[in-house]
């Protein structure tokens, strides 16, 4: 059990709500640790097909709880040792990750919407680099996702200038998947999730780590990683069963292995 | 065969398999468990029907390292007396190529068995290290010797002091391993290279390792008369014969290791 995340499976889909909603669920030792483990928990589950992320209450995550933020504090060892396995385990997760963004995403907050594979935004939600204003640099991954999301202008003007971005800007810059208004933000949030638990899970595990290659591997190396892929793909049972629906003319039943 | 308590063996298409078999203690080496596979690739080495030989681990890890318990209260005298690393050193005296497909845990003890083999096939996520330094000792089969022969002084007494983990693609970058791979095709990649070098002339595979072998210890002009001579030494071979007759006739050769 956690103090300060629920932790939720329905129909495939985990749940981390983010949960101290007096304090805009800013991060503490306490939530980052139970986020890692959840996020790991999510991973060993084989009922899990997707994972998302929200918050209670109005915001998402306002990012580090200032309250613990004192003179003493050594900056580069708290993001080794606490956010760094965080984002860590979010970008090891081989299955696919939703931000449902509800309200104030900043800082890490910020950061931690970057590191999914989509944001859902609600009307209500917005996005703030708000590191600069306090003279830090973003940081849990931040700069490594936005300059991949938006490419090096904006992400420059995004961290430097630190101004609130809206849902609606965000859409346009093509930082979320798209905007949900408030009376359809639940339905629409769990359709979503909920398509992603049916899709072909190892594919898409394996869609993210040759993503993840793309950046770093010359292209021959690339084609390499891609046949291993496809040869891992290809021997799922989603594959087979894919197939099979399409010589047979329905709709395929994948179980995600 | 005898059977074997830590370790099971199969031969497939003229690979000789060793698997490690302690997977729920991470397939943690204890003394016996090295004499089994020591006495496996022996075997191998003799047995006319493996060309290459592949070891690797069952469960998560390769080997998270030597079985603690079992030394704990010895002292240097027992130590000495005991003479646990003349099995390890039976390992430097295998003639076939050895291929480790390893994963997850290759620390300690694992560690020293995998850089005593010749390729080593890496899954992403394997992570290799020295931790003997937090128990008070530090490797002694052969592990500051090697590594450092591979990557040289200064990373091997970084690593070697602190322990710390090196990741897979890191391991690539030095020249510690060969390849990395996913893990769900680790054995099948590894099995695919195995026998691919299972075709190939066993006496040139067998003369070459210990040719480059050689490199690593001698100087450049005694090892150079070393390589010499194998490579006359292979003109006494049938495959010598058959290789550049098939080539001049512009056929597959077929080697029989003779």
């Amino acid at each position: 059990m956690y103090e300060t995340i629920q932790y939720l499976v329905v129909d495939g889909v985990a749940t981390i709500e983010l949960s101290r909603p007096d304090k805009l669920n800013a991060f503490n030792r306490t939530m980052i640790a139970e986020i890692t483990a959840a996020v790991k928990e999510a991973g060993k589950d084989n009922n899990v097909r997707c994972l998302m992320f929200t918050g209670a209450g109005r915001g998402f995550s306002s990012g580090q709880d200032l309250a613990d933020v004192d003179e003493n504090m050594d900056h580069g060892q708290v993001l080794r040792e606490q956010y760094g396995p965080m984002m860590k385990s979010i970008m090891n997760l081989e299955k696919p990750v939703v931000a449902a963004v509800n309200g104030v995403a900043a800082g890490a907050g910020f950061s931690l919407a970057l590191a999914c594979d989509f944001r859902l935004a609600s009307e209500k939600s917005s996005y703030i680099n708000a590191f600069i204003n306090i003279g830090l640099i973003p940081d849990s991954g931040n700069l490594y996702f936005l300059q991949n999301l938006v490419g090096y202008a904006k992400a420059v003007e995004i961290s430097v200038l630190g101004e609130k971005i809206s849902a609606e800007k965000a859409k346009e810059l093509g930082l979320v998947t798209k905007v949900i208004g408030t009376e359809n933000w639940e339905e629409e949030v769990s359709q979503f999730t909920g398509y992603l638990a049916k899709l072909p899970t190892k594919a898409i595990g394996l869609i993210k780590r040759n993503l993840k290659h793309a950046d770093t591997l010359s292209f021959e190396e690339f084609l390499e990683v891609e046949a291993q892929g496809q040869r891992i793909a290809g021997l799922t049972k989603d594959h087979q069963e894919g197939v099979q629906a399409f010589i047979e003319k329905r709709k395929p039943v994948f179980m995600g292995n | 065969m005898n059977t074997f308590e830590y370790i099971e063996r199969f031969i497939e298409d003229g690979v000789g398999v060793i698997q490690l078999n302690r997977p729920r203690q991470l397939n943690a080496l204890n003394r016996k468990m090295i004499r089994e596979i020591v006495t496996a690739l022996e075997q191998f080495d003799q047995n006319d029907e493996v060309v290459s030989i592949l070891v690797t681990g069952k469960g998560r890890a390769f080997s998270a390292g030597a079985d603690i318990d079992e030394m704990a209260e010895n002292n240097s005298i027992q130590m000495e007396l005991l003479n646990q690393f003349a099995d390890w050193d039976r390992i430097s005296l295998i003639k076939k190529p050895m291929i480790g497909a390893v994963k997850g845990f290759v620390f300690g003890g694992g560690f020293e068995l995998a850089l005593s083999l010749d390729i080593l096939i890496a899954a992403i996520g394997t992570q290799f290290s020295f931790p003997e330094v937090q128990l008070g000792v530090m490797p002694g089969a052969g592990g500051t010797q090697r590594l450092t022969k591979i990557v040289g002084r200064a990373k091997a007494l970084e690593w070697v002091w602190t322990g710390d983990r090196i990741p897979a693609e890191m391991a690539l970058g030095y020249g510690i391993i060969n390849r990395i791979v996913s893990e769900e095709l680790l054995m099948e990649e590894s099995m695919k290279f195995a026998k691919r070098l299972a075709k190939q002339p066993p006496l040139s595979l067998r003369l070459i390792k210990d040719s480059i072998n050689k490199a690593v210890d001698y100087s450049l002009y005694e090892g150079m008369q070393y390589e010499r001579k194998n490579f006359y030494l292979l003109f006494s071979s049938q495959d010598q014969k058959e290789g550049m007759q098939a080539f001049i006739e512009k056929r597959k050769a077929e080697f029989r290791g003779r």
